[in-house]
């Protein structure tokens, strides 16, 4: 048996080491290309949203290099996500390919439901060695987002953007191949003593806060890389969700660290009151949240057409005259191009800038 | 007092519930005008421009509501209209949506419809919307039955080939003739708030009936039968109006005299885009269309699609009785 799984930002190098760990053989797809979308664009509906037709990139890649099983996670509704995985059977199965696939049907369950169908996975694994293997994904995707806050950290403020870069990509490399926690948690502190190191420009950068659908948020190749993009014009980006806060709520039930999703929930209240699937609430609620720690701007993305963020994004406008803070709404698609990116976040960026020298005696103009 | 109903969305489907629960608690029951011209200009102007079709025809409804002395306007929020479905993010955000676009608005009723696990809280949430007219609870459950009981009857209607945009004007008093006389039988899918508008869908349905097709909506099918069908793929459809869909796709397949289904689906549409593709995929043996439209869709190129659909499957009904040829070359 071999098995594969979707790319979604650094999901990767944590699902390969539980995977490791329960035993199993592992294909990962390759890093999502130009082929990828190529792949996935040709064989998924028109109008399905972007993650699905990158997943469908990523199951004929894998399946390419000798994959025979593929683990999916599932899902209720009301969002699209839910059923993801029968339509990609149903495409994959119509192409002419022989896989078995695997459905994890429990986004919101408990840790318990989680180790047993892993363990089922696995087959013969003790129910120890699956949690073994968890906690050792786990830790592995915890030494990369260390990294990864201090890369957003640093990136706006040193001289040498494309050093940082480096530091951050080569770290993510080392973290993939450890073998143990301390290998994992020593190239974390490597990388972020390194960054430590440089030299960095006076004064403080613009904040800014980027809000929106879990996917495009973690996926840079859905996201034509926004967080390096604007890191690069020296605005420190805060993203609202990251994996290892989003595995502790839906996943692990909000058993390893504190949960935050309570605060966010009473955050979005006066603009929406009702859940509405995706992430479409945490959307509203991250957003008040930055305008309340006094952030610069609020940049939302999400795949075109996703519905829980095309809610979100009516709401915004309200939030924004409210709480007097600048917004802006990008989608992606399969057809947007850098170009088009770059100018709007420039000019996004200037806007905020000068509306905070406006506002602000200290920040000179650049 | 006076409370108006925007004509859009789930009132295609709850229309005389509501109409019977408010003019039995004493109030003056107000619609907005069927969708025109002017309802999707005004529309488009206010939604957001990501919103799919039927979601700014429906804040042009509200805005034109909006224009006229209420007392409150009703705009429900609809979650789950049975266990363990849903019926899309957008309507469960529909209040939220309208009151960030639209600032200014009379009083919104806004109850929140949500029977995914339980339906304790849609009991809690009916008393909570009666008291504003009286505080008589057996008037107001009594109202509440009453509206079941018109739409019950309501959806009677639909039992012939009418959907249930003719239904709702059939129970209003008004009286519809079907035409008699057609040579092909079609099935044809879609939410209903997009499909039975006449302007939303160009007139989809009558357009049909002109061609000589006589046409079958979900409503026209044995509801039983229908989600016997649904449960036959492999993961049940999550949102309500999906598997309807795809429960009515797979019987009207199964269903000789039916020559072709079409399906209308709304650009941006997330629950069509999944739907589409699944029955696009499950039928085999009958020929499928499956229109997508929006607000810029001009009428003569549908009218085109339309005509070549039914004139193959003319050719195609000549042919088959001597051999079968499959609908998937």
């Amino acid at each position: 048996m071999k098995i594969t799984f979707p790319h979604m930002g650094d999901m990767h190098i944590a699902v390969k080491a539980m995977l490791a760990g329960l035993k199993l053989d592992v294909v990962p797809p390759p890093p999502i290309t130009k082929r990828t979308f190529e792949l996935g664009i040709k064989n998924s509906p028109e109008f399905a949203c972007m993650p699905l037709k990158i997943n469908l990139g990523n199951f004929i890649e894998a399946l390419e290099n000798g994959a025979d099983t593929i683990v999916m996670a599932g899902g209720w509704g009301p969002c699209r996500f839910g059923y993801y995985a029968q339509v990609e059977r149903d495409i994959l199965e119509g192409l002419g390919y022989k896989f078995k696939m695997i459905v994890l049907e429990a986004p919101d369950s408990r840790l318990y439901d989680l180790t047993q169908q892993l363990k089922a996975l696995g087959e013969n694994v003790s129910l120890w060695e699956a949690v073994k293997a968890i906690k050792s994904g786990w830790n592995k995707l915890n030494a990369v987002e260390s990294v990864e806050r201090q890369f957003d950290y640093y990136l706006p403020r040193a001289w040498d953007k494309d050093r940082v870069e480096k530091i951050y990509d080569k770290a993510v490399v080392n973290i993939d191949q450890a073998g143990s926690k301390e290998e994992a948690q020593e190239a974390a502190h490597k990388a972020i003593r390194e960054m430590s190191h440089l030299d960095l420009k006076p004064g403080q950068p613009l904040k800014i806060g980027l809000v929106g659908e879990i996917y495009t948020l973690l996926e840079p190749a859905a996201n034509y890389d926004i967080c390096r993009l604007i890191g690069r014009m020296d605005a420190e980006v805060s993203r609202s969700t990251y994996l290892t806060e989003w595995i502790n709520d839906h996943l692990l039930g909000g058993m390893v660290k504190k949960s935050v999703r309570k605060k966010l929930v009473n955050h979005a209240k006066p603009y929406l009151k009702y859940q509405v699937g995706g992430h479409g609430l945490e959307t509203v609620g991250h957003a008040v949240h930055f305008a309340k720690m006094q952030y610069d701007g609020i940049i939302q993305i999400g795949p075109l057409t996703c519905m829980p963020e095309i809610v979100a994004q009516s709401i915004l406008p309200s939030i924004s005259a409210r709480e007097a803070v600048p917004v802006m709404t990008l989608w992606f698609d399969e057809l947007s191009g850098t170009a088009g990116l770059t100018t709007r976040l420039e000019a996004f960026i200037d806007m905020v800038h000068r509306q905070k020298i406006g506002t602000n005696k200290h920040v000179k103009e650049a | 007092m006076k409370v108006g109903i925007p004509r859009g969305l789930f009132y295609y489907y709850y229309y005389p519930l509501w109409k019977t629960f408010f003019q039995e608690l004493g109030a003056e029951v107000v619609t907005s005008a069927w969708t025109n011209r002017q309802t999707v200009e005004k529309g488009v102007e206010a939604a957001v421009d990501e919103a799919c079709f039927p979601i700014k025809v429906y804040f042009g409804h509200v805005r034109e509501l909006c224009c006229e002395p209420l007392d409150y306007i009703f705009i429900p929020r609809l979650v789950s209209v049975e266990p363990r479905s849903y019926i899309c993010p957008k309507f469960m955000g529909l209040p939220d949506m309208i009151k960030a676009s639209l600032p200014e608005l009379p009083a919104i009723i806004d109850i929140t419809v949500d029977i995914s696990k339980t339906d304790r809280l849609l009991k809690r949430d009916i008393i909570r919307v009666g008291e504003i007219f009286t505080h008589n609870k057996h008037l107001i459950k009594q109202a509440y039955q009453h509206g079941l009981f018109q739409l019950y009857k309501c959806r009677a209607l639909c039992q012939d080939e009418y959907n249930m945009a003719e239904a709702l004007r059939m129970w209003e008093g008004e009286e519809i003739a079907l035409p008699a006389n057609y040579n092909l039988n079609l099935g044809v899918l879609g939410h209903g708030y997009s499909l039975y508008d006449q302007m939303i869908s160009m007139n989809l349905i009558n357009r049909l009936r002109q061609m000589g097709c006589r046409v079958k909506v979900v409503e026209n099918l044995d509801q039983d039968s229908v989600e016997a069908k649904a449960a036959e793929i492999p993961k049940r459809v999550f949102w309500t109006l999906g598997r309807k869909s795809v429960g009515s796709a797979l019987l009207l397949e199964s269903q000789p005299e039916i020559d072709g289904i079409i399906y209308l689906a709304c650009f941006g549409c997330g629950p069509d885009s999944m739907v589409g593709e699944i029955i696009s995929r499950k039928l085999k043996t009958k020929p499928f269309m499956m229109i997508t439209i929006d607000e810029h869709t001009g009428e003569a190129g549908m009218v085109t699609r339309l005509e070549a659909f039914c004139d193959m499957l003319q050719r195609r009904k000549a042919v088959v009785s001597e051999n079968y040829i499959s609908a998937y070359g």
